[in-house]
């Protein structure tokens, strides 16, 4: 298993990538980066639930984590669909201009 | 140098190096070209992560659906909609927000650390005796994958069937809203509502 690193530090990494994440949505203004964002989010939850799986001898973790990538295929294909329909009306809207969703 | 110990550590330090500075330029880079670059510097770091904790079909699948498909089609929107200029990040436009943004940033770090710190004796260490085969330990250098076939194709084939229902309906509705419909001076959203 992990001998030398424990699972703390792995999760400590997730933490500060998880925030690291959390905090760039809030301040970012451009929907694309927005959603780099949101995909940093999900890798810190992914590198949870492997160092969890690790450490509990559990192989359920990791088949939650191909789930979660699916998922999250699935977000950025619909997400970013909607982001070409408006910016294609819009051209460089920022978040800020899209606060309601009728085109 | 041969120490394992050691390797372990510079595999793991070398790796959140990674992680972390492709995150801080995801956030901090004018570019979305540039950030969408850092995100694939982190990506690459937690694929690392995943090799380090023996999940190597998952980070196998992390470089090729996240490094490759997903920053793939990020760099594709980026491109096919021009939004590639940079943009004056000095500019703060809600009042206060970035100040409350540091704030509820550093609340986050500290109650997910102090949950991490406080939890760190009670989670307990290889209870089962049917846990993750490791190739280290085995030798069987399948092991990760047929264990992970054997889990996803026996205990969760349901939600595995559904999944391929997700990814259909997906590809169906972005198709339904990106397209161009032909009667061109129609609003897409009104036509697309009653099609």
């Amino acid at each position: 298993m992990i001998a030398a690193i424990g699972t703390s530090s792995y999760l400590l990494l997730a933490a500060t990538l998880f925030t690291i994440g959390a905090f760039g949505l809030v301040i970012r203004r451009n929907p694309i980066i927005m959603f780099m964002c949101v995909e940093l989010m999900l890798n810190a939850a992914n590198l949870t639930f492997v160092a969890l799986a690790t450490q509990l001898g559990d192989i359920n973790g990791q088949t939650s984590v191909f789930f979660v990538m699916v998922v999250a295929a699935a977000e950025v294909v619909v997400g970013l669909g909607i982001l070409v329909s408006i910016l294609r009306q819009r051209p460089g809207a920022t978040a800020d201009d899209l606060a309601e969703l009728k085109g | 140098m041969s120490d394992p110990t050691f390797l372990e550590y510079v595999v793991f330090f070398s790796a959140a190096v990674m992680i972390l500075g492709g995150a801080i330029g995801v956030i901090t880079m004018k570019s979305p070209v540039h950030a969408a670059l850092g995100l694939v510097l982190t990506l690459f770091g937690v694929a690392v992560q995943f090799v380090a904790m023996e999940a190597h079909f998952l980070a196998a699948v992390q470089v090729i659906v996240y490094a490759g498909a997903i920053v793939v089609l990020f760099l594709f929107v980026i491109m096919l909609l021009g939004v590639d200029e940079t943009m004056d990040l000095s500019i703060e436009p809600i009042a206060l927000q970035r100040p409350l943004a540091a704030v509820m940033g550093l609340g986050l770090i500290g109650l997910l650390g102090a949950a991490i710190v406080r939890a760190r004796d009670m989670v307990v260490l290889n209870p089962g005796v049917d846990g993750i085969d490791v190739a280290r330990e085995t030798g069987d250098h399948d092991a990760n994958l047929r264990q992970l076939a054997e889990n996803l194709y026996g205990d969760h084939v349901f939600a595995f069937q559904l999944t391929s229902v997700l990814l259909i309906v997906a590809v169906a509705g972005t198709v339904l809203l990106t397209r161009k419909w032909p009667r061109g001076a129609g609003n897409p959203d009104t036509e697309s509502s009653d099609a």
